[in-house]
């Protein structure tokens, strides 16, 4: 579904991803881990098309398109989805508002009907309770005043609604206490199925707890340097990073 | 660089002789001495519009061609209004619809001739025209508008739509047009301005002196929305007295060349005053508001937000003075102008100006200016949305700040409507 090859990604003349392989099939989920600062961001937003970073080498091919060419929002519309780590706020645009326009640009993309406000209505009711989210906060501005754990499950919401392939979470888990947690990683695993694949950017085990992943990937300075099972969040965990660093260090 | 402006666009320029006529040929001499303004001019400096009125019109005489258009072309939507149409500054009687039941209605030049007092307590008593040339130009020669009164204690339920119609489609058309607003004590009104044109280039000048008296309450809109080929000048002066409200929304949405003044007297205590502005700009339109928020009194609330999107070769000015005299202890004024370029070539010069000789008081201004905000636009593209209907979404609801303080539920769709219909279609 998802090959990624030697990717190589920087931002005003600073290498971040420094040759990134990795390849997801349909129905897998794989967890991203690794300290701060080790570019699991920069390889999130660069899969979701932002521009900043330049990409300097490298393929990455999605559902048999080259996603590399594509403007962020057809790569949405082919089924990709980043749950930003840092959520934006937009002043004077509802969710309710965001939500109709994407999934309709969305849809209409795909060669399907724009949905009319009564099915659009039905659809958002129905998201909004496996998110167990509140319709006021989706009336409201975009995000603006969103307590952090507000801002994920909104992330989750969108994903709800828009029910991409490729579901990619950053730090969905940072900032939520555990009720919100296990709600969110509920609705992450209801939206689950044998067609779509998520990526779990994550440097807590906590969330995984939650969401099990099918593939560990421990990414350090820009490149993945040891992956394995779920097992190796465990020992992550129990072990912290240290271990990683002096092998990569003395490697 | 800056060509000398030539006066030779103040040849010919006649004063149509009246009960003012004394007025008249003292706002000319005015205008003769000041001459147009250049960019030498204080008040003038980063507006060129001596420049585009000398590449596009012979001389600045009111013409006298007639027109012809349909007002309901441009009419707002469902709006419930008493509406007075003038067609290049002719009151066209059957476009228009008016009751004079809850207030007096009638061209100006006849109030004058018939009633010295109006003359003699209002007329020239705020609009100066020593201070600016358009003004002395309007106050010379202008040659239709109204006298508008509300006696006192009267809430007008209807606002009162004022439509300005320029159809230049046969030759350069240039008017002139003049209006006194008289609102009673305790009385309530809300007056629309809107200017629409069609065809080449054309000019107007409009000078508007509101008094607003005790307790009174005051909505004055103000749609400039030109097919492109209007420049034009609009200098409203209000005083207000004690406990007066007034809520001024200046939406110049498209046209060639716009200079505004806006000036309110806050001259007693317990006012409440707020001005309102949004600029739309594309290609190479020019779009300058100036205002004025002078504080004579203790105890008054001045507040005012100006928002612009520059896109192209446009320009916006926006200069906003506040005056808080000696006397007005308590008094509280905000301003904030804040500005998006969409351009390179965009440009903005913004300019806070605050004089205050009273100590006790609450007064912030704030301007900015900057580009549309990446990282939101990326986040809506992330969800699928295009990246020119992100824009215009943001736009959008960067221009929703202005739009929704507007009261009146019709006119306020209708400006949403345009606003966003824009938005998406130029931007
Ligand atoms: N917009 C940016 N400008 C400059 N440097 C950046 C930017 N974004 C990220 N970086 C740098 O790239 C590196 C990786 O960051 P990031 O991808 O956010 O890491 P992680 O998500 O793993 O914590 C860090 O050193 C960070 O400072
Ligand atoms: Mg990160």
């Amino acid at each position: 579904m998802l090959s990624i090859k030697n990717l190589q990604a920087r931002i005003e003349e600073k290498e971040i991803l420094k040759g990134i392989n990795l390849e997801i099939k349909p129905g897998e989920v794989h967890a991203i881990m690794g300290p701060n600062g080790s570019g699991k961001s920069t390889l999130a937003s660069v899969l979701a098309g932002r521009e900043e970073f330049e990409v300097t080498s490298g393929d990455v091919n999605f559902l048999g398109k080259n996603l590399l060419e594509m403007a962020p929002e057809e790569r949405a519309r082919e089924g990709v989805f980043l749950a930003f780590q840092y959520p934006i706020e937009i002043p004077g645009v509802s969710t309710v508002n965001f939500m109709k326009t994407a999934l309709n640009q969305i849809r209409v993309a795909r060669g399907l009907q724009a949905l009319d406000a009564v099915s659009f209505l039905q659809l958002m009711k129905e998201k909004m309770k496996l998110v167990e989210i509140d319709q006021s906060l989706l009336n409201r501005s975009l995000n603006e005043g969103f307590s952090g754990g507000e801002k994920k499950r909104n992330e989750i919401f969108q994903m709800a609604m828009l029910e991409p392939k490729l579901a990619i979470l950053d730090e969905t888990d940072s900032g939520l206490d555990i009720d919100a947690l296990k709600i969110v990683a509920n609705g992450v695993n209801k939206l689950k199925s044998k067609n779509n694949a998520t990526i779990v950017v994550t440097h807590y085990q906590r969330l995984l707890d939650y969401i099990v992943p099918d593939f560990v990937h421990v990414l350090y300075k820009g490149r993945i340097v040891k992956s394995g099972g779920k097992e190796l969040a465990l020992e992550l965990e129990a072990k912290g990073y240290d271990w990683i660093k002096e092998e990569v260090e003395l490697a | 660089m800056d060509l000398a402006v030539k006066n030779n666009l103040l040849e010919n320029i006649a004063v149509p002789s009246d009960g003012t006529s004394a007025i008249r040929h003292q706002a000319l001499y005015s205008l003769h001495s000041l001459g147009l303004p250049t960019s030498k001019t204080e008040e003038y400096k980063h507006t060129a519009i001596s420049r585009l009125l000398e590449k596009n019109f012979q001389s600045l005489a009111v013409s006298t061609s007639k027109g012809n258009v349909v007002a309901d072309t441009f009419r707002i939507q469902n709006l419930d209004a008493h509406v007075l149409v003038f067609i290049n500054g002719e009151f066209d009687q059957a476009q228009s619809s008016f009751s004079t039941k809850e207030l007096n209605i009638q061209p100006l030049a006849v109030a004058l001739a018939e009633r010295k007092e109006i003359v003699e307590k209002y007329f020239s008593k705020l609009a100066d025209t020593k201070a600016d040339a358009f003004v002395s130009l309007n106050t010379a020669t202008w040659n239709n508008g109204l006298l508008i009164e509300i006696k006192n204690n009267v809430q007008v339920t209807k606002p009162i739509l004022i439509h300005q119609i320029n159809d230049a489609s046969k030759s350069k058309i240039i008017t002139a047009s003049r209006n006194l607003i008289l609102v009673g004590k305790s009385s309530e009104v809300s007056i629309i301005e809107k200017y629409d044109s069609i065809g080449e280039a054309n000019f107007s000048t409009t000078v508007n002196e509101v008094f607003v008296a005790e307790n009174a309450g005051l909505t004055y809109t103000l749609i400039q929305n030109d097919g492109g080929q209007r420049y034009q000048f609009n200098h409203t002066s209000i005083q207000q007295e004690s406990n007066s409200r007034v809520n001024c929304f200046t939406l110049s949405l498209n046209g060639k060349a716009i200079r505004n003044n806006l000036q309110l007297s806050l001259d007693g205590e317990g006012i409440d005053s707020h001005m309102y502005g949004l600029y739309l700009l594309t290609g190479d339109t020019l779009a300058d508001n100036h205002t004025v928020a002078d504080h004579r009194k203790p105890n008054s609330i001045s507040n005012e937000l100006y928002k612009g999107v520059m896109d192209g070769n446009s320009k916006g000015v926006f200069n906003g003075k506040i005056y808080v005299r000696p006397q007005a202890q308590k008094t509280n004024a905000f301003q904030s102008n804040r500005n998006i370029l969409l351009s390179d070539k965009a440009t903005v010069n913004t300019k806070p100006q605050l004089e205050i000789w009273a100590d006790d008081v609450k007064c912030s201004h704030g301007c900015t200016s900057g580009q549309l905000d990446e990282e939101a636009l990326f986040y809506m593209q992330s969800r699928g949305i295009s990246k020119d209907s992100a824009r215009a979404f943001l736009l959008y609801a960067y221009a929703g700040e202005v739009i929704e303080k507007i009261s009146n539920e019709t006119l306020r769709n209708y400006i949403d409507n345009l606003v966003s219909e824009r938005l998406h279609k130029n931007f």
